[in-house]
């Protein structure tokens, strides 16, 4: 059976894309976001993950307006990067895995969850980024993907108790999977910032660090705030800290905090980043 | 129930349906600056470029302008307009130096500080 060994859930902003493609991983401004990476490296090679699920949204490469999806789920054999638009490098075709994602669907809807699937699907910066995060020297990804992707762009976006609920269904969706394999939930996004109108620049170092104390072992206390009260306490773009509920509300056994890292600012952006390990 | 959930943040425009019917053309426009072609057809004719997308008079002078706050204003919602000021060699800093009428230095010392 399929086994969920843990979730790593990070920051996605482009600029770091950016760092990557141009060599700055050491560079003062940098290392206080890549160095501590070491630490997540370590892990994987410690737990060895064949397939990854990747919470994340789509930025307006995959999905416009005339159709936008709240849940979103990939399921075909390859994903592609393309062009968003501002110059970051199209990375290379993730390897997906159609019969792992069917699964993952039939159980997703058999616990009431209403998605679209995509036999195509183009990934953007908020995939990408955290999977070269984690395997920085792979020349493409060496890991079996499924793209889940959520709509943080317009709302009504599914709230924090939704998304805490869409988790726990993917963890059970995971884990009933008839193959053996070791699957990491990737949660990517977050954490405060915001990027439009005269509010822009917001970071709120408290609650932000109020969120990483509190997801690893009292998540349920993250699902009461609604949408409105995140936009407010973590900024217009600091509400993709929905994904990393979903991730971990994804891991259905007893949790462990491996790693965290909390570093403001890159770019726009409080990143954070933490692996939190999954035991039976 | 199903109330719309009410949002009063300073600063804070949430992009939500009437946002979204407002700003469709002009999101749209921007949507196609994923493509390098569409991207040059643009700087070519920046006019014959908004007009082949629909886009109204508050739009085009927006776009004119570069002014982010009016496009915002317009129905624009900043994953887009990103797009757009990729095109100029913009990123999300300058973009919010520039709704912040700071400076771009100033901007990113404010971000600094909210580290420290």
């Amino acid at each position: 059976m399929a086994r969920i060994v843990g979730a790593v859930t990070t920051s996605h902003v482009p600029a770091i894309g950016n760092a990557f493609a141009k060599g700055l991983q050491n560079e003062p401004y940098w290392k206080p976001f890549f160095g501590p990476w070491d630490r997540v490296h370590a892990w994987l090679d410690s737990v060895k993950p064949d397939a990854a699920v990747v919470v994340y949204n789509d930025h307006g490469l995959q999905f416009f307006l005339d159709k936008l999806p709240l849940f979103a789920v990939g399921a075909a054999a390859e994903y592609r990067n393309a062009d968003e638009g501002w110059g970051l490098p199209t990375l290379p075709p993730y390897r997906g895995d159609a019969g792992f994602s069917w699964h993952l669907i039939e159980s997703l809807a058999a616990d009431e969850f209403d998605l679209t699937t995509c036999q195509e699907m183009l990934v953007d910066h908020a995939f990408t980024v955290p999977l070269k995060l984690m395997w920085p020297h792979a020349a493409a990804c060496p890991v079996r993907t499924v793209p889940v992707a959520v709509n943080t762009i317009q709302h009504p976006l599914p709230s924090p108790a939704r998304c805490f609920k869409f988790g726990r269904a993917l963890g059970r969706a995971v884990e009933s999977y008839d193959e053996d394999l070791k699957v990491v939930v990737v949660g990517t996004g977050g954490l405060s910032h915001q990027l439009d109108g005269t509010r822009a620049g917001f970071i709120n170092r408290e609650f932000d660090l109020m969120c990483m104390e509190k997801i690893v072992d009292d998540p349920v206390a993250l699902t009461r705030y609604s949408i409105a009260e995140l936009v407010e306490l973590a900024g217009t773009q600091g509400v993709e800290f929905i994904n990393w509920l979903i991730a971990r509300a994804a891991l259905p056994g007893r949790v462990s905090k491996v790693h965290a890292n909390y570093h403001v600012p890159i770019s726009n952006t409080a990143s954070g980043v933490m692996v939190l390990e999954n035991r039976p | 129930m199903g109330a719309k959930l009410k949002y009063h943040i300073p600063g804070t425009v949430v992009f939500d349906g009437g946002q979204a019917q407002k700003g469709y053309a002009l999101n749209k426009m921007c949507y196609s600056f994923n493509s390098a072609e569409n991207r040059a057809e643009f700087l070519r004719g920046e006019g014959a470029y908004c007009a082949k997308f629909g886009l109204d008079e508050r739009s085009r002078d927006a776009i004119r302008r570069r002014d982010v706050l009016a496009l915002i204003e317009a129905g624009g919602n900043i994953y887009y307009l990103a797009k757009f000021a990729g095109i100029f060699g913009l990123g999300v800093q300058d973009i919010g130096a520039q709704q912040t009428g700071m400076s771009v230095e100033a901007f990113k010392s404010r971000l600094a500080e909210a580290g420290r």
